[in-house]
C-alpha cells in the first residue's frame, strides 16, 4: 500500500507538479519529529498524527485513537506499530488496522522531501 | 440450486430477525465458514447491539456497564460484511413473498430466514401486574428501568426464587435495599434442588442479606398509581416499594405462528434447525427440538454450529442431537452447580454426602450405571469431572463417591478432568485447547480472548487458574521469566550480556540481543533496565519511554496530564499551599485534589504548560507518573500524638529526601507510623515503618491495590539511621533482581522472607555492603526530572500540537 504511493510521489516529484492543488500539504522540516516518536500536526482545524521511525520511515495516522479520543502521537511504536497511550491498543503505522483489536484508524500518505515532510488526503473537518 | 438463489447476480441474503447470542453465534459461525457467502442483515427490537446476557446480573448490580458486555465490534460487523439494525422489531414474516415487514414500515427480502427471537419472561396472572413499580428482568433495558426505579426505594420483591431471581435479588442488594423474595415451592431453585439442599441454599443466601418467603402465591399488586405491597393467596401480604418478576421464560413463537411455522412449545426444528419451512432455520431459545426447549447459551451455541454446518454447505452431515445441560448458580460467595436431573424416584440410585455445618451438600443420582444428575452446593471442586461424566454419558465408577472425591480422596478439579472434556461449559472448551494455549504462553486475558473459555458465565476461571498454575509453570514456559518479552533472557542473564557487550541503549540491546524487534512493549522495560545498569553513562533514548516519562506527567483521558509536585512526608506549608493555589488559578488547571498519597494533584494541564507549572510551583517533581519512590505517607506521630512512640513525620522526611528519583522495576509506596495504631497504613505498603517502644519495624511487600496484601516484617531497627540503611538495601536489592513491572508484593512472595532476611539483614552472601553502595550511588545521581523543563531534552519535548 505504501510502496505504492511512494511510486505516485515519486512521479509527481518528478514532473514537478506536488503543490498544494495535487492535495499535498507542507507540514514543515521532519526535524519537528524527534526520532522514534510522533507529533500532532494541525493543519488549519485538519489534524494528524505523525510518526518517524528511527529507520526514517514516515507514516501518518489519524490524530485521536479510534477507540476512546486517546492521542496517538503520543504513543509508542515499534513492530509497524503504535500502542495508544490511553488503554494500549495498537494499530499498523502503514494503514492503521488494528493489530491487537477490531477497531482501526485512518492512514494519510506522507512522504519526506528534502527534509520536508508532506501529507496527503487530510478530509476537510 | 445456489444459482436460483441468486438475485440479479448478487449474493444470496440471509436474513436474521434477532440479535440475541443464539443470532449473533449462528452469524459468527456462519461467517466463519463461508465469508462473504450470504449478504447477512439482522434485526433486533432491542436498541443496543448484541451483548452477553449471562452478564446482565452484574449490570443489574451496577458492576458492570452495559457496554463491557456487548460481544462485538462494529468493525466485526463491517468486516463480516454483516448490517445489523438495532431497535428494529420484525413485525410479520410472509413466507410466499420471502421478506419480512418491520414494524412501523419497511421490509426486506431473504433468500434463507433465521429465526432467532429467544424468550419472553413469564408474567404469572397477577392481578394489578401493570401498577408503575413492577419489572420483568430480561434485558440491558430492564436493568437500566430497575436500577433508576430503585433509587427511590427502600424495599423490593422478587417474585420468583429460581436461579435468575436469586441473581436478580442479589443483584438488587447492590443498590442497597431491602430484598424479600417470593417462592411458592418450600425452597428456592426447586427445579435443580431437593429440599435438604435447597434450605441449606436458603440460610446461605440469607447469611448474605435475602429474606425469603416460601410457599407463598403471588395474588394481587398492592397500591395505586405505585406499588405498596403484594397479596398473597393465602391473605397475607408484604408491604414492598419495587416488585421484580422472575418467573421463568417462554419461548417468542409469535412470528413463527403467525407465518403458520409448526409451533409447538416452541418452533418445532429438526436436526438441521430447519423449521417446517425448508427456507426458515431457527436457533436460540424459541427452538423446540425432539421436545425439547432449551434456556442456557451452551446448548444455544451447539445449536448454532450445526446450523451453520448446514446452511453453508460446509458439512451437510451435521446434525445436533439435543444437549445435556447444567447450571452454575451465578452469586459471589455461594458455591452451587446443577448437573442433568438429580431427582430421585424408582431406578435411581443416590449418593449423598453433607456437611451441614460447613453448608455443603452434594448429591449424585446414577441411572442405569450413568450419572443421570447432581447437586453440588457450598464446595464445587468436582464439578468439572462430575459434569464432564454427565456430558460424556461415561459409566459411573464402581464407587460413585469417586466422582465426588477423586479415586485417591480430595479431587482436585484440574487434575481430575480428562482432556476432552469441557472445562468451559457455556463454550465447550476442552481442557486440551486449554492446555494446549497455556502451554504456549497464553496467560488468563489473552487465554479468555483466544479460546473464550472463561467469557461466558465466569464461573470455570477459577479452573482457568488451576490450570495455569499447573502446566503454565516455569520450565514449561521459559518466557515467563523473560525480563521483558521480546529480548529471550532473564534479569540476571540480560544485565550480563548488557555489561559484557556494552550496550547502553535500547536500540543497541534490541539490535544484538532481541533479534531487531522493535516490540513497543518491551522498550521502557529496556530503558528502565539500561538505566539502573548505566547510570548516567546510559544512552537516553527518549522514544523507549512511555508518554508519561518524556514529559515527567501522567497522561489523562483527554491528553492533558496532571502535576503532583514531591511533599515530602505529606508535611506541607502555607507558602507552599499559596503557590499551588496560584499556580492552579493561572494555568486554569480544572481540578486541584487531594491525593491518596498524601500530596495534591493539579489536573489537566496542557503539555506546553508543564515547563511553566513546574518552574511557579517551585517544588520537585512527585514522580507520581512513574515506576519509581512515589509517597511516604505519614502520621503526626509522636510530636503531637498523645500514642506516639516514634518521630515518624520526621522519618517519613527523612526517607522521601533520601530515595525520591530513584527508580525501581515498579512504583514505592512507602510509609512511616508512628505507634502500632499504624494511622499511615504501613503495613499495606511496598515499604513500611511502624515505631515500637525504643525502635522501628520495617515491613516489605504490603499493598491495598488490586489485591490486598499485609507485608511481611523484614527487621526491626532502634535508630533512623538504621531504619535508612536497611530500606535502601531493600530497594537496590529489589531493584537489581524483581523483573520489570513486578510490584513489591509478588517479589516479596517470590523470593521469601525469610530467604530475603537471610540476605539482607544476616547478610549471609556478603552482599550487603556493595547493595549500599550501590544505592548510595543512584542517590548522589538523583535529578529533579522536572530542570527539564528549563533546559528541555529536545525543544520538541514539551510541544503538544505542531502547527504545519
Ligand atoms: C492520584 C491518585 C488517586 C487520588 O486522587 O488520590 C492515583 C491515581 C492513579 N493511580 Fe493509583 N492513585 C493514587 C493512589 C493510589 C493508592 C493509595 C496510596 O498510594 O496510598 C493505591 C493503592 C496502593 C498501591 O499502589 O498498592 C493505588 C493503586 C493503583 C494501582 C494498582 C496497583 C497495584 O498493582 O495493585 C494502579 C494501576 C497500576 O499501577 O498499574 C494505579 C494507577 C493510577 C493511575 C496512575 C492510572 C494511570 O495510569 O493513569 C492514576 C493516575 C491519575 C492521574 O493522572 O493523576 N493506582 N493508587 C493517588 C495518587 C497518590 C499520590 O499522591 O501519588
Ligand atoms: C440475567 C440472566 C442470567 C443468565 N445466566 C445464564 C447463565 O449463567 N448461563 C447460561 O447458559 N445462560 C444464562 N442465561 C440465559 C441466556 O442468556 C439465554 O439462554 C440466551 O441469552 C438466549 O439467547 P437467544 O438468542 O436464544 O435469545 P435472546 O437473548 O432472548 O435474544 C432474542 C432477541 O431477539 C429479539 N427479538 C425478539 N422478537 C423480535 C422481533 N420480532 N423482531 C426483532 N427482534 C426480536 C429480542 O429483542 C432479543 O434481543 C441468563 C439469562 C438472563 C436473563
Ligand atoms: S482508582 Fe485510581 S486508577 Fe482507578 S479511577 Fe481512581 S485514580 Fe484512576
Ligand atoms: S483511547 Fe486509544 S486505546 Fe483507548
Amino acid at each position: 500500500m505504501r510502496s505504492d504511493w511512494m511510486r505516485e510521489c515519486a512521479m509527481e516529484t518528478d514532473n514537478h507538479t506536488v503543490s498544494s492543488n495535487s492535495g499535498a500539504i507542507a507540514l514543515g522540516p521532519v526535524g519537528r519529529i524527534p526520532p522514534g516518536e510522533g507529533r500532532c500536526f494541525k493543519i488549519g482545524a485538519r489534524q494528524a498524527a505523525v510518526f518517524r521511525q528511527r529507520d526514517g520511515a514516515v507514516f501518518a495516522l489519524q490524530a485521536r485513537c479510534p477507540h476512546q479520543g486517546g492521542p496517538l502521537a503520543d504513543g509508542l511504536i515499534g513492530a509497524g506499530a503504535v500502542v495508544c497511550p490511553l488503554h494500549g491498543r495498537r494499530f499498523r503505522l502503514s494503514d492503521g488496522a488494528g493489530v491487537d483489536n477490531e477497531l482501526a484508524a485512518r492512514s494519510y500518505p506522507v512522504e519526506v522531501r528534502g527534509a520536508t515532510i508532506f501529507i496527503r488526503g487530510l478530509e476537510q473537518p | 440450486m445456489m444459482a436460483e438463489n441468486m438475485i440479479n447476480g448478487g449474493k444470496e441474503k440471509l436474513v436474521v430477525i434477532g440479535t440475541g447470542m443464539a443470532a449473533g453465534r449462528a452469524v459468527e459461525e456462519i461467517t466463519n465458514r463461508a465469508p462473504g457467502r450470504f449478504e447477512i442483515a439482522m434485526y433486533g427490537a432491542e436498541p443496543h447491539t448484541i451483548y452477553n446476557r449471562i452478564l446482565l446480573s452484574e449490570v443489574l448490580a451496577g458492576t458492570k456497564s452495559p457496554e463491557s458486555v456487548f460481544l462485538y465490534s462494529t468493525q466485526w460487523f463491517e468486516r463480516r460484511g454483516v448490517t445489523l439494525a438495532s431497535g428494529a422489531r420484525v413485525e410479520a414474516i410472509d413466507r410466499a413473498q420471502k421478506t419480512i415487514a418491520l414494524e412501523g414500515g419497511g421490509q426486506a427480502s431473504y433468500n434463507k430466514l433465521i429465526i432467532a427471537t429467544g424468550s419472553l419472561p413469564m408474567v404469572p396472572p397477577i392481578e394489578n401486574i401493570n401498577t408503575p413499580g413492577v419489572f420483568v428482568f430480561r434485558t440491558i433495558n430492564d436493568c437500566q428501568l430497575i436500577a433508576a426505579y430503585a433509587r427511590r426505594c427502600r424495599r423490593a420483591a422478587v417474585v420468583g426464587g429460581g436461579l435468575l431471581g436469586i441473581e436478580a435479588a442479589r443483584g438488587l442488594l447492590e443498590h442497597g435495599l431491602e430484598i424479600t423474595v417470593v417462592e411458592v415451592m418450600p425452597y428456592p431453585m426447586a427445579q435443580q434442588l431437593d429440599p435438604e439442599s435447597g434450605a441449606m441454599l436458603a440460610r446461605r443466601l440469607e447469611s448474605i442479606g435475602l429474606k425469603f418467603l416460601f410457599e407463598k402465591a403471588t395474588q394481587r399488586v398492592l397500591g395505586s398509581g405505585r406499588v405498596r405491597g403484594l397479596r398473597f393467596k393465602d391473605d397475607t401480604a408484604i408491604d414492598t416499594d419495587m416488585v421484580v418478576i422472575s418467573c421463568g421464560i417462554r419461548p417468542n413463537v409469535r412470528l413463527a405462528v403467525d407465518a403458520g411455522l409448526a409451533v409447538e412449545r416452541g418452533i418445532v426444528c429438526d436436526d438441521r434447525l430447519l423449521t417446517s419451512d425448508p427456507d426458515i432455520y431457527s436457533v436460540g431459545e424459541c427452538v423446540e427440538h425432539r421436545g425439547r426447549t432449551y434456556g442456557l447459551v451452551a446448548p444455544l451455541f451447539e445449536q448454532a454450529r450445526v446450523l451453520a454446518d448446514h446452511i453453508t454447505g460446509a458439512n451437510p452431515e451435521a446434525a445436533y442431537g439435543g444437549s445435556r445441560i447444567s447450571t452454575r448458580l451465578k452469586v459471589m460467595g455461594v458455591d452451587l452447580v446443577s448437573v442433568g436431573d438429580a431427582r430421585e424416584g424408582p431406578g435411581a440410585v443416590v449418593t449423598r454426602y453433607a456437611e451441614p455445618h460447613r453448608g455443603v451438600y452434594k448429591k449424585l443420582v446414577v441411572r442405569g450405571g450413568k450419572l443421570a444428575g447432581a447437586i453440588l452446593l457450598g464446595e464445587v471442586d468436582c464439578a468439572a469431572a462430575v459434569i464432564a461424566a454427565y456430558e460424556n454419558d461415561a459409566a459411573a465408577p464402581p464407587r460413585h463417591a469417586d466422582l465426588l472425591f477423586g479415586a485417591g480422596g480430595g479431587a482436585d478439579t484440574a487434575d481430575a478432568l480428562p482432556m476432552e472434556a469441557a472445562v468451559c461449559t457455556c463454550h465447550q472448551v476442552s481442557k486440551r485447547v486449554v492446555v494446549e494455549r497455556i502451554a504456549a504462553g497464553c496467560k488468563l486475558p489473552q487465554l479468555c480472548a483466544e479460546t473464550r473459555a472463561g467469557t461466558g458465565c465466569g464461573g470455570c476461571r477459577p479452573q482457568l487458574e488451576a490450570l495455569i498454575a499447573k502446566y503454565g509453570g516455569a520450565g514449561r514456559d521459559p518466557a515467563a521469566d523473560y525480563y521483558v518479552k521480546s529480548v529471550p533472557l532473564a534479569k540476571p542473564e540480560l544485565i550480563a550480556e548488557i555489561r559484557r557487550r556494552g550496550l547502553r541503549s535500547v536500540s543497541a540491546v534490541i539490535r544484538e540481543l532481541g533479534g531487531g524487534l522493535d516490540d513497543p512493549a518491551s522498550k521502557p522495560g529496556l530503558a528502565s533496565l539500561l538505566r539502573t545498569v548505566w547510570r548516567d553513562r546510559y544512552e537516553d533514548e527518549r522514544d523507549a519511554r512511555f508518554i508519561n516519562d518524556r514529559v515527567h506527567a501522567n497522561i489523562q483521558n483527554d491528553g492533558t496530564f496532571s502535576v503532583v509536585p514531591r511533599i515530602y512526608g505529606g508535611v506541607t506549608s502555607p507558602g507552599q499551599l499559596r503557590r499551588i493555589a496560584e499556580v492552579a488559578e493561572k494555568y486554569g488547571v480544572r481540578m486541584v485534589k487531594i491525593t491518596g498519597g498524601q500530596r495534591i494533584d493539579l489536573l489537566g494541564v496542557k503539555r506546553e504548560d508543564l515547563p511553566a507549572v513546574w518552574r511557579d510551583l517551585g517544588m520537585p517533581s512527585g514522580h507520581a507518573y512513574t515506576k519509581a519512590l512515589r509517597t511516604c505517607k505519614t502520621c503526626v506521630g509522636q510530636e503531637f500524638c498523645r500514642y506516639g512512640v516514634g518521630d515518624s513525620t520526621a522519618l517519613g522526611i527523612a526517607i522521601e529526601r533520601r530515595f525520591q528519583g530513584v527508580e525501581t522495576p515498579h512504583k514505592m509506596k512507602l510509609a512511616v507510623s508512628g505507634c502500632a495504631r499504624n494511622c499511615a497504613e504501613s503495613t499495606v505498603k511496598d515499604v513500611g515503618v511502624v515505631a515500637v517502644p525504643g525502635g522501628w519495624q520495617i515491613h516489605v511487600g504490603g499493598a491495598a491495590g488490586l489485591r490486598v496484601r499485609a507485608a511481611d516484617l523484614l527487621a526491626t531497627v532502634s535508630t533512623q539511621e538504621e531504619a535508612l540503611t536497611i530500606i535502601g538495601r531493600f530497594i537496590q536489592y529489589y531493584r537489581e533482581n524483581a523483573r520489570y513491572a513486578e510490584r513489591s508484593p509478588a517479589f516479596v512472595e517470590r523470593i521469601g522472607i525469610q530467604r530475603l532476611r537471610a540476605l539482607l539483614i544476616e547478610d549471609c552472601e556478603g552482599q550487603a555492603q556493595r547493595l549500599d553502595r550501590e544505592i548510595q550511588a543512584e542517590i548522589e545521581n538523583y535529578r529533579d526530572p522536572w530542570t527539564e523543563g528549563r533546559q528541555p531534552h529536545d525543544p520538541m519535548q514539551f510541544r503538544g500540537e505542531v502547527q504545519a
